[in-house]
């Protein structure tokens, strides 16, 4: 009896955790379907070209790859120091007091639903920046990217604090012992020990800033410009996902545009892929080395 | 059968006002939809509010037609109307050549009805002293050949050219009569730092809050808080403010029809509706909402 309950159970969670694979299986297939098409209509060069507009068939992505790249690099230059910051300061520095309203704020602000933040982007933010910086318009990379540092900050600073909390209270101890300052033990003992959790709230956060749409669709002039230089920071870009967003609601199903979405979304995958796997080989090499896996 | 119903509703159309019994003629209507006198509608952005206060008005006046209106783009809602999710497609631009053999393929024929006219307004910010441009300019401008309000005599600043989407009925539009000046050989497209906005609002509000930026949007949307800029005609020195007298007598050289599209003839209080959206009533509600009426009343 006892046995069968037990077999019924494990079955279920075993179905449970391959039911994830099996959907993102199916999702990589219904993309493939849909967008490998693409590159038998679209001749690689044009692909590659720097002009992307459908009305006249052109279907140059290096524009839309820049723009989200732009975008996103540029919203990991403000989040990762506020977001991991954030986590030091919860985990480790702030009084308990502090630590009790600090810890439910930050999780509000993982709450703010992205399309008030693109209001608060093109009411707020936009003209100020214009102002501030004197530029063209305020719509521009810069815009999305304090947005979207915005919308990642609480995903790193909460799950980098959660990995902060799982190293032992004996480490701390042991390099207090060994005469090390609150700082030299934050950034010699604790931090390291952490690496693994701070690095995945790190990829987290790139992959929420890489998928967001409206907030980004909303703020960043969705003009489709190639990187230049800095310059391009202060000017309109147009990313993959709000191409995806404004203009899969109005093309014909099958045909070349069409497919080239559904390319986009392969793109934005296999770029989101290799970010996972490139920090989870670098996880593997480092922890040979002995650290707690959090 | 069929025939007499419809003659009685044609009747009852011109005695009352548009609205007939609907109920006399369900039984000989065709369609899903027909057996409840409910129209879904759906389509142009631009045509969204006017398409609301028909559909308000009409509902008042015969309580048991319902109307539902949403927006999404021209071409979302030919895209419905060819899946058969809705009944009446609002469109800013005539259907294409494609929708219509998709169309046929999925089993009707579209049929056209031009609702309203449209004037596009070019707009600039308040502050900006320019007030008028000929066409050819606004061309330049957003072809890129023209970077700086210097150029035309404004202040020393670059210009921040905005746009709707790619799948706006206004932005095919503005590309085809403004851009490329009406020549179809000509393939210039828009200069590619033209900032694509997902909504007429969006426009409105950017040109309001920055005096660089140079924006067009339908006669309905533009508001006090921006400035409407005179446009000449190609060969011409006039400039001319859009308006509904200046659309309807020609002189506004950008204006463009308004459509809706139904699957098949229409019959029923499909029909009922439509030719009540055609009647001084319905079009008193285009002039009140800023759009050009079919004729000018008075």
């Amino acid at each position: 009896m006892k046995r069968n309950s037990e077999k019924i159970i494990t079955t279920t969670i075993r179905i449970a955790g391959s039911s994830s694979i099996l959907f993102l299986m199916l999702i990589f297939f219904f993309l493939l379907k849909e967008g490998i098409p693409a590159i038998m209509e679209v001749d690689l060069s044009s692909m590659l070209g720097k002009r992307w507009y459908p009305i006249e068939d052109l279907f140059g992505i290096l524009p839309l790859l820049s723009g989200s790249l732009i975008v996103t690099v540029f919203s990991m230059l403000i989040a990762l120091p506020l977001g991991v910051g954030t986590a030091i300061y919860i985990g480790e520095i702030a009084p308990r007091s502090v630590k009790e309203i600090l810890k439910p704020l930050v999780e509000i602000l993982a709450g703010i639903p992205s399309v008030v933040l693109g209001f608060i982007g093109i009411l707020v933010l936009s003209p100020l920046l214009r102002r501030t910086f004197n530029l063209p318009t305020g719509l521009t990379a810069f815009t999305g990217a304090i947005l979207l540092a915005l919308i990642s900050i609480p995903t790193i600073a909460s799950i980098a604090e959660d990995a902060l909390y799982a190293v032992p209270k004996s480490y701390r101890d042991a390099s207090y012992a060994l005469g090390a300052t609150q700082w030299q033990t934050i950034w010699g003992v604790v931090i390291p020990a952490a690496r693994s959790g701070i690095l995945t709230a790190v990829m987290l956060g790139i992959g929420r800033s890489l998928g967001e749409t409206m907030a980004v669709m909303m703020v960043t002039g969705n003009a489709p410009t190639v990187f230049t230089g800095i310059s391009s920071f202060f000017a309109p870009v147009r990313t993959m996902t709000a191409t995806i967003a404004s203009e899969m609601g109005e093309v014909a199903t099958g045909s070349t545009h069409y497919h080239m979405l559904f390319l986009i979304g392969i793109i934005l995958f296999l770029v989101s892929l290799a970010i996972n796997i490139a920090s989870s080989t670098a996880f593997q090499k480092r922890d040979k080395k002995g650290q707690v896996t959090s | 059968m069929k025939r007499n119903a419809l003659g009685i509703i044609f009747i009852l159309s011109i005695i009352v006002t548009a609205c007939g019994q609907t109920g006399a003629s369900q039984g000989t209507g065709s369609g899903a939809t027909a057996s409840q006198s409910y129209i879904e509608n759906k389509g142009s952005d631009t045509l969204v509010n006017l398409a609301l206060a028909w559909a308000e008005q009409y509902q008042n006046d015969c309580p048991d037609v319902q109307i539902s209106v949403t927006g999404g783009g021209s071409g979302t809602g030919f895209t419905a109307l060819i899946n058969g999710t809705i009944d009446i497609a609002n469109a800013s631009r005539a259907i294409k050549q494609e929708e219509i053999e998709t169309a046929q393929a999925s089993g009707f024929e579209p049929v056209e009805f031009i609702v309203a006219n449209d004037a596009i307004a070019i707009i600039v910010n308040l502050e900006n002293p320019i007030s008028e441009l000929s066409l050819e300019q606004v061309s330049q401008i957003y072809k890129g050949e023209v970077n700086n309000w210097s150029e035309l005599g404004g202040y020393d600043r670059p210009i921040v050219r905005l746009s709707r989407e790619t799948n706006s009925g206004t932005h095919v539009y503005f590309l085809e009569t403004v851009v490329r000046l009406g020549s179809k050989e000509d393939k210039s497209i828009f200069s590619a730092d033209t900032l694509l906005l997902p909504s007429s609002e969006g426009i409105i509000a950017e040109v309001r809050d920055n005096p660089n930026a140079i924006g067009y949007d339908g006669l309905g949307y533009v508001t006090e808080e921006v400035k409407k800029v005179g446009l000449s005609q190609i060969g011409s020195d006039l400039y001319i403010l859009p308006s509904a007298e200046t659309v309807v007598n020609g002189q506004y050289p950008i204006s463009r029809n308004l459509y809706m599209y139904t699957r098949g003839e229409p019959s029923g209080f499909q029909k009922e509706y439509l030719d009540w959206i055609l009647s001084p009533a319905a079009q008193e509600i285009v002039m009140e909402l800023g759009f050009v009426p079919l004729e000018m009343v008075n």
